[in-house]
């Protein structure tokens, strides 16, 4: 019974992200882009912890933390580009 | 884009990037000494401590980086490089072919009876390399001037 929740579950997240794909190749602006990456990283970490749920092991684990973490910094990234123009500023008090 | 003496409100972005940079490298540390056996070893654990060194860099800037923490990346690289060539090397003067590793247990204080291996020496050496190698190439190419 739980098998069969978790494949459902796995098709419907694998539609969703084919949505947001199309959302990253489509967008209009940049903003729109990288809200639909970072939506792509949490559906790849939904998919980890049910296939991981799905073969009963806890190796995955790792993978989980290290998808989220780099999610993040790559919003990050993206944000400031958007934000500033510039990733790693040299000086950010006297820069221009 | 020109916003000179712009007030920008980075606030909740350092105070969060402070916090986070302590959350990935204890787990970086983990992944180092999680390789044996399970996922994980010196290549991930360098790859993450070069992220978590790149969060600092975005929430600040690379000035300030290089004052926290004043490491030369490059002979970062070239020390990992030694630690990894010597402990790759020790197994030859006992008659053992090149990169064999030893291991024995020992009691140590708090953790019981383990068992060490040389091989924790050589991923040191990889993690340095990972990190000197990933930072010297993102300060190069990322840094605007």
């Amino acid at each position: 019974m739980l098998n069969i929740i978790i494949y459902v579950a796995l098709a419907i997240l694998v539609l969703a992200m084919l949505g947001m794909l199309y959302r990253v190749v489509k967008g209009p602006t940049t903003a729109d882009r990288v809200i639909a990456l970072d939506s792509i990283g949490i559906g790849l970490i939904s998919v980890v912890s049910l296939l991981s749920i799905l073969l009963d092991t806890t190796m995955f684990f790792e993978v989980i933390l290290l998808l989220g973490i780099l999610a993040f910094i790559g919003t990050v990234a993206f944000s400031k580009f958007l934000e500033k123009g510039e990733i790693i500023q040299h000086d950010r008090n006297n820069d221009l | 884009m020109n916003r000179k003496n712009d007030q920008v409100n980075d606030v909740i972005l350092q105070t969060a990037a402070v916090i986070i940079f302590f959350i990935i490298i204890v787990f970086s540390i983990n992944l180092f000494f999680a390789g044996h056996y399970s996922p994980g070893g010196g290549f991930i654990g360098g790859l993450m401590t070069a992220a978590a060194l790149v969060l600092l860099l975005l929430a600040f800037d690379s000035k300030t980086l290089a004052n926290v923490l004043p490491f030369d990346y490059r002979k970062m690289t070239a020390l990992g490089l030694v630690i990894a060539m010597l402990t790759s090397l020790h197994s030859i003067f006992w008659d053992r072919p090149f990169l064999t590793h030893a291991y024995d247990k020992f009691d140590l204080p708090l953790l019981g009876e383990q068992t060490l291996h040389t091989a924790i020496a050589f991923d040191l050496g990889v993690y340095l390399v990972v990190i000197g190698v990933t930072m010297t190439i993102i300060q190069t190419i990322g840094e605007s001037e």
